[in-house]
């Protein structure tokens, strides 16, 4: 064997190994303890990273799992319940069961509603827009309709439309992660209880000033008249600054107060038609006005449900043609 | 010719009010006076619904330090106290007066005659100013009194009156100097004595000469006032550039002027102080310069608070057709106005009409990292970096690379060739770097 | 009376737009581009003219169909890039291979980055080097000075003087029997020379640099710091060894520095952004652009000096700040 070949494999050989013992020592010097269920727990979790559970990032929520004496108050909101028993069962802990929560905007004034009272100009940030004044219509707690929350969502659950400038919720794909509510500068999203076959009654407004004022500036804002809170049999209805609110949890759906509502600020979505009673059905469609139209429809979620959606907008249109006509 | 170093542009003056007279603006019918006038906490009402006032009546005693008194800039019968539109474009509260004649609170002087001669001592000054409702005039409103007390084991050995006025448009200072000239130079004496300090320099920007050659002429007979002219150079009226362009000392970041020995005031505030200390009124009306290249009869008129701009724009010859934009102060640093009935307010230095085709941004376009805004920025900040920091909400960083430090002047803004809306994410930078430190401290 | 408008101060805006900015560094690249079509002559005009067109169409189609966004040409970037890549090019090029480097500037260079602002090195500089590379006959065949002006794939050709220089002292020649074959500087100055077609003139470049200076278009800080490191840099080692160096003169008036200097190391998008920053980068530029011209392979290293600066810029960006207002009180 020719020498050089020979000095060259030895050398080379000694400075790998002479490399590896250096490494070697070092990874044991340095080598930090981790918890191996850190990693399980992690593995368990749907790894957006979404920050929904309150921690930067799924490792640092797993790390906090496995550090807690207890899972309570530690909630992983895109996995749920499931995820949830599956951390609990890597850590031999009792897991806190949550209802379900899906993201509600409460908002209703769409251009059609909410007349503009000025041009907004500056960046296109809700953010932005609300540290300089109330917004471009008359209503100084409404949706800006710059999108911050659409900009937020990692899981492609919330979008623009277009024609009404507000926000709409596509249920089945949001996680309740509470970036859009953070990221409202506005307040106007809401996580709600999630019910079955993702129905709910929810005040679409959050509109404080007194019903007067409220009602100039946006055709489908509460005005505090407290119809609602009378009807309801629950107790779950409650006002305060001139705006009603419906407890999630106290509301049975029972859809008493909806019908009731003046300037159809409640909404009620995803629940099958209601019977309408014949001379009532011959009012609808003789006092259906196209303006009323876009001012009620609201986050219509999955396509299937918008034509029931569209008739239960109808069944709502029902006590304001009464009252026209009284 | 004196400037500040770092930065600056130098936007259209379109000062086209400039030398005209101040006229007095009638009284109008109806006042609404926010009790969001000042920077710090807002002051407590003391009056009812249905209740007479005098005019220099007070409406609303200040609550904490940090805050100010409120007074009645009219006579009549308080209607309501309720949520109007303020300058801040939110409802607020505000008290509303229906004005029934002119009957002022007897002790004010109401004369022309000058006086001169100081009675009262420092203390006793401090607590006056306190009592009228002074604040910065030139826009910030920071009440004056605090101003004056000078936190322990800092000491003031200059006092500096500023009146470069350097926004564009805006005259409300320069007429002052010219008609009100030894008002405020008396008023100026007075917050020497308040402030014990020997040395006063007034720095005006040199687009002003017959202010600069009048106020030199007169300062003459008071002791211990210099006027400097200045450079013409935006925004020479920023106080921490105003003492740099003066006396060449640089506040350190995150401090104030105290620290290097300086105290700032405007000169439309050593106008206020005057009339307070000598006159005994409090701070009920103030210039306000009306203007706009449409605008029939652009003007600076002596307003009270609480009257309508709606009114003030009457009285200039009606809102022209053709507005786009209604601005409370200046194109670089006003606020634009989202209803015409926000009531004048303390700090309400103009109002500038722009026409349409000004009043809106050009596109935006990405950033061609052309250093422009950074070359401009005053206080040596890289805004382009702060902005797409605060698009991305990365506030920590936007923390450490000094965002605080901005004076929110809308150079880089201006000057950006993409038309980028820098000072808007600075802004929102600001705000929420306020909000961590708050979090911090509890 | 319409609704009022309502935005975040500041309500005025400069006249300042990136079209104008861009058309003001056309206006500067023109001088040197009359004294090209002087000294070359049609192969200039044609060189250029495929160079551009080819650039604003490829920024065009790629806008279009590829990433579907709105068009940018207007603002005249693809236009400035067209011809900076033209000026670095012989101008007997073929046209084919002015439309191939035209495709990697716009496409490779800036497209896939995401367009003007967002390219991290410079895109002319990115088409002509990837021509350099893989077309080193084509590209280093230039066209005799002031012959057969009228005849574009011109078979005359003749060496830059840098190339003539790297010659000669591989052959061992002295400095002055080499630079007896080269032009006299006077002429090196005026442009009379062999050698890409907008890099010859020093005259007119330096004429484009007052001319944006004036505009405000760029500061003096780039330009400045490459020249002067070029010139202290070669002025020790002309000192050190007057036998084996041309002096500083020689290096400032020969080959792309002085286009390389004004044109492509002070483009907005891949250079520092304050002053600090440009003096780091003018400087480092200055210091390989002499080491690779002195003791590389390579006669020229204005343009590799430039891109290997342009891949530290992000870096000079990050750590070095520009002097905040208040600093140094707060220190002391």
């Amino acid at each position: 064997m020719n020498p050089t070949i020979a000095y060259t494999i030895i050398s080379l050989s000694a400075t790998g190994i002479a490399a590896a013992i250096i490494l070697y020592i070092i990874a044991q010097r340095f080598r930090v303890f981790e918890d191996p269920r850190i990693d399980e727990v992690e593995d368990a979790l749907p790894s957006a990273n979404c920050g929904g559970c309150g921690y930067a990032g799924c490792r640092n929520f797993a790390e906090a799992c496995v550090k807690a004496d207890s899972l309570s108050g530690l909630f992983c909101p895109p996995g749920g319940n499931e995820t949830m028993g599956e951390v609990a069962s890597i850590l031999g802990m009792e897991a806190t069961e949550q209802d379900p929560q899906v993201a509600v905007v409460r908002c209703s004034g769409s251009y059609a509603c909410r007349p503009r009272t000025n041009n907004y100009d500056g960046a296109a940030s809700c953010a932005v827009a609300s540290s300089l004044y109330a917004g471009d219509t008359g209503c100084q707690f409404g949706c800006l309709s710059h999108g911050d929350c659409v900009r937020v969502c990692d899981f492609d659950a919330i979008h623009m439309n277009p024609e009404t400038g507000l926000p709409e919720v596509t249920d089945e794909n949001c996680t309740a992660c509470n970036a859009c509510v953070v990221a409202c500068p506005k307040d106007i999203i809401e996580l709600r209880k999630r019910n079955k076959r993702d129905r709910k009654i929810f005040v679409s407004c959050i509109n404080e000033d007194k019903g007067g004022i409220a009602k100039k500036s946006c055709s489908v804002a509460c005005i505090g008249c407290g119809k609602c809170e009378k009807v309801c049999p629950h107790d779950a209805i409650t006002i305060e600054n001139f705006l009603a609110y419906i407890d999630p949890v106290k509301c049975k759906l029972c859809r008493k107060c909806a019908p009731e509502c003046p300037t159809d600020a409640i909404l009620e979505i995803g629940f099958p038609p209601r019977k309408p009673k014949p001379e009532e059905v011959v009012k609808v469609e003789a006092g259906e006005k196209p303006g009323m139209e876009s001012g009620t429809e609201k986050p219509v979620e999955k396509p299937a449900e918008k034509t029931e959606t569209a008739e239960s907008k109808a069944d709502k249109d029902k006590p304001k043609n009464q009252e026209e006509s009284n | 010719m004196r400037t500040f170093r770092l930065g600056g542009i130098h936007p259209p003056e379109n000062k086209i009010t400039a030398g005209s007279a101040i006229r007095e603006l009638p009284v109008p019918e109806q006042v609404s006076i926010p009790i969001y006038q000042h920077i710090g906490a807002p002051p407590k009402i003391i009056v009812e619904r249905g209740q007479e006032v005098l005019v220099g009546q007070p409406l609303a005693n200040s609550e904490g330090f940090i805050s100010s008194n409120i007074h009645s800039s009219v006579s009549g019968k308080i209607l309501k106290i309720d949520n109007i539109t303020d300058i801040s474009g939110y409802k607020r509260t505000a008290v509303v007066i229906r004005v029934d004649g002119d009957n002022w609170v007897e002790t004010i002087d109401r004369s022309d005659k000058l006086v001169k001669k100081i009675e009262s001592e420092s203390q006793e000054i401090v607590q006056t100013v306190l009592q009228m409702g002074i604040v910065g005039l030139g826009g910030a409103t920071f009440p004056t009194h605090v101003k004056l007390s000078i936190p322990r084991g800092k000491e003031a050995d200059y006092l500096i009156v500023n009146g470069a006025e350097c926004e564009p448009y805006l005259t409300s200072d320069h007429i002052l100097m010219l008609e009100k000239t030894d008002e405020i130079l008396t008023g100026i004496i007075i917050m020497m004595k308040a402030l014990k300090v020997e040395k006063t320099v007034i720095g005006i920007e040199n687009n002003k000469t017959d202010a600069i050659s009048r106020l030199k002429e007169h300062a003459r007979n008071f002791e211990g006032i210099e006027v400097q002219g200045l450079k013409v150079k935006y925004p020479q009226g920023g106080e921490k550039q105003l003492i740099k362009a003066v006396i060449n000392r640089e506040v350190p970041s995150g401090g104030l002027p105290i620290d290097v020995g300086a105290v700032v005031f405007n000169v439309g505030t050593m106008f206020a102080v005057y009339e307070a200390v000598q006159k005994n009124k409090p701070l009920i009306d103030r210039i306000v310069t009306i203007t706009g290249k449409e605008l029939a009869d652009p003007g600076n008129y002596r307003v009270r608070l609480g009257t309508p701009i709606s009114t003030l724009i009457e009285a200039a010859g009606g809102l022209p057709e053709n507005t786009g934009k209604v601005i409370n102060g200046g194109p670089m640093m006003g606020k634009a106005l989202n209803s015409l009935d926000v009531p004048v307010i303390k700090g309400t230095s103009g109002v500038t009409l722009l026409p349409r085709e000004e009043a809106s941004r050009k596109e935006i376009q990405n950033c061609i990292r052309c250093t422009k805004c950074i070359t401009v920025c005053p206080m040596g900040l890289e805004p382009y970096l702060l902005m797409s920091m605060g698009e991305k909400e990365m506030f920590e960083r936007m923390e450490l690379e000094k965002t605080m430090d901005c004076i929110e002047c809308g150079s880089c803004s201006y000057i950006c060739p993409s038309n980028r809306p820098l000072l808007d994410y600075i802004r929102l930078g600001k705000v929420e770097v306020n909000k961590i430190r708050r979090a911090r401290k509890n | 009376m319409g609704l009022i408008t309502v935005s975040p101060s500041p309500h005025d805006h400069s006249s300042e737009s990136v079209p104008k900015l861009m058309y003001g560094v056309l206006i500067a690249l023109l001088p040197a581009f009359l004294v090209s079509v002087y000294i070359f002559g049609i192969g200039t005009l044609i060189v250029t003219a495929t160079a551009v067109i080819s650039c604003v169409l490829f920024e065009f189609l790629i806008q279009k169909y590829l990433l579907r966004e709105k068009s940018t040409v207007k603002d005249g970037s693809a236009v400035i890039t067209g011809v900076l890549i033209a000026f670095c090019l012989p101008s007997n090029l073929p046209i084919w291979l002015v439309i191939l480097g035209s495709l990697v500037a716009i496409g490779i260079g800036k497209m896939s980055f995401g367009g003007l602002g967002n390219n991290p090195f410079n895109p002319a500089l990115v088409g002509r080097v990837f021509l350099f590379v893989s077309f080193p006959v084509q590209l280093t065949n230039w066209p005799e000075p002031l012959t057969n002006r009228m005849v574009y794939l011109d078979a005359t050709t003749g060496a830059t003087p840098l190339a003539l220089m790297k010659e000669g002292m591989k052959n061992g020649e002295s400095i002055t029997s080499i630079l007896s074959d080269i032009p006299a500087y006077i002429d090196l100055f005026l442009g009379k020379m062999g050698g890409s077609a907008g890099e010859i003139a020093a005259i007119a470049l330096l004429l484009g640099l007052a001319y944006m200076l004036v505009r405000k278009i760029i500061t003096w800080h780039i330009p400045a710091s490459i020249l002067l490191t070029v010139a202290v840099f070669t002025g020790i080692l002309w000192m050190v060894n007057p036998d084996k160096n041309p002096d500083p003169v020689f290096h400032l008036l020969s080959g792309g520095l002085m286009l390389g200097a004004i044109f492509m190391a002070t483009d907005y998008v891949t250079s520092p952004m304050n002053v600090k920053g440009m003096w780091i980068y003018g400087i480092m530029i200055g210091i390989i652009t002499v080491i690779i011209r002195v003791f590389g392979s390579y006669p020229e290293g204005v343009q590799f000096a430039i891109l290997i600066m342009n891949a530290f810029v992000p870096l000079i960006n990050k750590y070095i700040k520009p002097r905040r207002f208040g600093e140094r009180l707060e220190d002391g």
